[in-house]
C-alpha cells in the first residue's frame, strides 16, 4: 500500500519540456509511474517525447485525469506554479525546485490553506514509493521494496540511507525528501502520521538537519502517539554557528537548532538515534530485532 | 546575505523608520568633517564591520568634539577588530559611521523574522534592549514578547499596541511605535529581508524612538529581483576562497581542520563533516558541487579546496544517483592531473558504473584510495591526514 504514491497515481510534470524536467519524467515513466503529460505555458498543444503538453494544469487535469504533479520550474516561478496547481485541485504536488525566495513560499502555503493539496518540498529529492512510482529525483535502482518509511530534509542523504537499507536487506515502503528550507509544504510530523496509519510501514528513518526546530516538533509528536520504531539521523553535528550550510534552513542561529539539541529531544522520545550517518542501516536492523 | 549597520540604516529610512543623523566615513578627516556637519558636539564613532559585539571590542566610542571624533577614527580605521563574532583572527575596519549623540531614556528589542513553524512574520520586542538578545531569552524569557502576523492583512495597530504597552511604553510612544513598526514590516515584506533586528531601539528623553543600532540580512534567493541591495555586497567581508567558489554555484564555507571535502548535496556533506569527526579528524570545509556535478565543476571544487594550505588529504563522497560514476572517475583524474594535487585522496562513490569508475582510479597510477562506504572511507582519510 504505501503511502502518497502507488501505481494508480497520475503524474504530470510542470516544466516537462526543460532539461531537468525531460531527464526526470523519462526516469519516473522508466521505474513505472504513470507519467500522463506535462504543462510548459506556451507549448500547450504540442507534444515533447511522446506526452501531451498542456498550457494550464487545469488543462492537464480535465485532459488526463491527473492527480499529482512534479515542479521542475525555476526558482522565480516555483511559488506560483505551485499556486496553480492547487487551484485546479490535484490532491499531491512535489516540488523540486531549489532556490525560491522565502516569501514566495510563504504566499503559496497562505494560499494553500484550507485546500486540499498536500505539497511536498521544495527543494526537495521528491517521493519514491519502491517498486510502484516516483516524483521527483531519488534514483529507482538503489530502492527495494520492503516495509521501511523515511523521511528525510536532505537529498543525498537520503539516497545514503536507502542505499544502506538495500544492501542490508531492508526495503523501504515510501521515502519521501520534504526538503530543508525555511518554509516546507509537509513536515516530519505531516509524513509521520502518513507511515503511522499506513500498515506495509513497519519503522521509519528520520533526518533532520541544523537549524530550526521541526526535529523537537517530531520528537514530540513522536513521544505522545508515534508507536513504531524510529532510527534518527541529525546532519551538521559539527557545524558551526551563523552559517548557512547549503539549503536555507540549515543554520544555528542564536544557539538554537543545533545537532545536540535535536538529537537530545529524539532520544528522549525514544527515537534510535545514530550519531554515525554510517550506521542508520545497521540500527535499523537491531532495532527490528534482525 | 549580511550587509553593513550603516547600509542597514538607509534601508530602514526609506521605509520611515526613524535613525539617528550620521554619516559613513573612510578616513579620520571624513569622520571630523561629518562631526562637525552634526553640530561639533556629542558624536558616536562606530567601526563599521558585519559582525556583532564591536562595543565590547573597542569599535564603538563616544567623542564629545569634532577633533575627538577625528582622533578615535584614526584608532578604529584600520585596527582589526576581535569579537566573540569574528574568531580569534578579526576582522580589519575600513569605515566607521558617525552620528549624533542622543539622550537615551529606555533601550528596546525589536526584530522580525519568519517563524519556520508558524510559517508567518513574527515581530519580537522586549523593554530589555541594548543586551544580548539570546541571553534575556534564556534567563528572563518572560521578558520577550512576540506577535505573528498575518501575511494576508498585514501588521494591524492593535498588535504594535500590544507590544508597545507590554513593553511599559506610555501612550505617544506607543502611538509612535505603531508607526515605526508599520514601516518594519514593509521594509521586511518588500526587501525580502530574512531578519530586522534593531537593539537597542531608543526612547530618547525628549520622547522620540529610533533606531540607534539595526542589523538587517536579506534571502539570498530573493536577490535576483533587489539590484539596489545587491550593491551592498562587501566582499572583504568575506572568505576570499568563499567569493570564489560562489562564483562557481560552488557551495563553500571554510572552517579549521585538515581535511579537504567534496562532496554532493548539503546534508550529505554536512554529514560527511560529521563522519570525520567521529572518525577523530577534522574537516577543512564544507563543499557542496551540487546535483549536476561535472567534471569543470569537479576541477573547480578541486582548486578551491587546494589552495587552503591547512588540507592534508581529501575525501571525495559523492552519491550519484543519476551521476555515472566512470564520468565522476574521469573527472577526478583530469582535475588531479591538471592541476597536480598532491595530497592523498579518498574517493567514496555511489551511482551508476561505480566498477568501471573504481577501476579507472585505480589504474591511473595516481594518489587515489576507494572506499565502499562511508565510515571507510572516513577512518582511511582521517589515516592519511595524520
Amino acid at each position: 500500500m504505501a503511502v502518497l504514491l502507488d501505481r494508480q497515481t497520475r503524474l504530470i510534470v510542470q516544466g516537462l519540456t526543460g532539461r531537468e524536467g525531460t531527464f526526470h519524467a523519462k526516469a519516473a515513466a522508466a521505474y513505472g509511474t504513470k507519467v500522463v503529460g506535462g504543462v510548459t505555458p506556451g507549448k500547450g498543444g504540442t507534444t515533447h517525447e511522446g506526452w501531451p503538453i498542456f498550457n494550464s494544469v487545469h488543462d492537464a487535469v480535465r485532459e488526463t485525469g491527473a492527480n499529482a504533479s512534479v515542479i521542475f520550474v525555476p526558482p522565480a516561478f516555483a511559488a506560483d506554479a505551485i499556486m496553480e496547481a492547487t487551484d485546479a485541485g490535484i490532491p499531491l504536488v512535489v516540488c523540486i525546485t531549489e532556490g525560491i525566495p522565502t516569501l514566495d513560499m510563504l504566499k503559496a502555503l497562505l494560499f494553500m490553506a484550507g485546500k486540499r493539496t498536500r505539497l511536498i518540498g521544495p527543494n526537495c529529492p521528491g517521493i519514491i514509493t519502491a517498486g510502484q512510482g516516483k516524483a521527483g529525483i531519488i534514483p529507482g535502482h538503489i530502492c527495494k521494496e520492503g516495509r521501511i518509511g523515511i523521511v528525510s530534509k536532505s537529498g543525498t542523504l537520503t539516497y545514503e540511507a536507502i542505499h544502506q537499507l538495500s544492501t542490508q536487506g531492508m526495503g523501504q515502503t515510501t521515502c519521501i525528501g520534504i526538503g530543508g528550507d525555511p518554509l516546507i509544504g509537509t513536515t516530519f510530523i505531516d509524513a509521520l502520521r502518513l507511515f503511522a496509519a499506513d500498515t506495509d510501514t513497519d519503522a521509519v528513518i528520520m533526518i533532520g538537519e541544523i537549524g530550526g526546530t521541526a526535529e523537537q516538533e517530531a520528537a514530540a509528536f513522536i513521544a505522545r502517539e508515534f508507536r513504531k520504531p524510529v532510527v534518527g539521523f541529525i546532519a551538521g553535528q559539527t557545524a558551526p554557528p551563523g552559517r548557512r550550510m547549503g539549503h536555507a534552513g540549515a543554520i544555528i542561529a542564536g544557539g538554537q537548532g543545533t545537532a545536540a539539541e535535536k538529537m537530545e529531544a529524539l532520544t528522549k522520545a525514544g527515537v534510535h538515534v545514530v550519531k554515525s550517518p554510517a550506521d542508520m542501516g545497521q540500527r535499523m536492523r537491531e532495532a527490528l530485532g534482525r | 546575505m549580511k550587509i553593513h549597520e550603516y547600509q542597514a540604516k538607509s534601508v530602514l529610512a526609506r521605509f520611515g523608520v526613524p535613525v539617528p543623523r550620521g554619516e559613513v566615513a573612510t578616513t579620520p578627516a571624513e569622520a571630523g568633517a561629518i562631526a562637525k556637519k552634526l553640530g561639533g558636539g556629542l558624536c558616536v564613532v562606530k567601526a563599521q564591520i558585519h559582525a556583532g559585539g564591536r562595543g565590547k571590542g573597542g569599535g564603538v566610542k563616544v567623542a564629545k568634539s569634532a577633533e575627538e571624533a577625528e582622533q578615535l577614527a584614526t584608532t578604529i580605521i584600520g585596527m582589526t577588530l576581535v569579537t566573540h563574532q569574528t574568531g580569534p583572527e578579526g576582522k580589519k575596519v575600513g569605515r566607521v559611521l558617525i552620528e549624533e549623540g542622543l539622550q537615551i531614556d529606555r533601550e528596546l528589542y525589536v526584530s522580525i523574522l519568519i517563524d519556520r513553524a508558524a510559517a508567518r512574520p513574527v515581530i519580537i520586542a522586549s523593554a530589555a534592549g541594548g543586551m544580548d538578545i539570546e541571553e534575556v531569552a534564556a534567563k528572563e524569557p518572560e521578558k520577550i514578547l512576540r506577535e505573528h502576523v498575518d501575511p494576508g492583512v498585514g501588521l494591524q495597530p492593535f498588535q504594535s499596541r500590544k507590544l508597545a504597552f507590554g513593553m511599559g511604553l506610555g501612550a505617544d510612544a506607543a502611538t509612535k511605535l505603531v508607526k515605526l513598526l508599520n514601516a518594519v514590516y514593509k521594509a521586511f515584506m518588500e526587501t525580502d529581508a530574512s531578519m530586522i533586528e534593531i537593539n537597542p531601539l531608543i526612547l530618547t528623553k525628549g520622547g522620540d524612538l529610533l533606531a540607534l543600532d539595526a542589523k538587517v540580512s536579506f534571502d539570498d534567493n530573493a536577490l535576483y529581483r533587489h539590484s539596489d541591495i545587491r550593491d551592498f555586497r562587501d566582499l572583504s567581508e568575506e572568505d576570499p576562497l568563499e567569493v570564489e567558489a560562489s562564483k562557481f554555484s560552488l557551495n563553500y564555507i571554510r572552517l579549521d581542520g585538515t581535511i579537504g571535502c567534496m562532496v554532493n548535496g548539503a546534508g550529505l556533506a554536512m554529514a560527511t563533516m560529521d563522519i570525520i569527526k567521529l572518525a577523530g579528524g577534522e574537516p577543512a570545509n564544507f563543499l557542496d558541487v551540487g546535483g549536476g556535478a561535472n567534471a569543470e565543476q569537479i576541477k573547480n571544487a578541486f582548486r578551491i579546496l587546494m589552495a587552503d594550505k591547512n588540507v592534508k588529504a581529501v575525501l571525495i563522497n559523492i552519491f550519484g544517483g543519476i551521476l555515472r560514476c566512470d564520468v565522476l572517475a574521469a573527472g577526478v583524474i583530469a582535475a588531479v592531473k591538471e592541476l597536480g594535487v598532491r595530497v592523498p585522496i579518498v574517493i567514496r562513490m555511489e551511482g551508476t558504473n561505480v566498477e568501471e569508475g573504481k577501476r579507472m582510479l585505480t589504474e591511473s597510477g595516481l594518489n587515489f584510495t576507494t572506499a565502499d562506504s562511508m565510515g571507510e572511507a572516513a577512518e582511511r582519510v582521517v589515516a592519511l591526514a595524520t
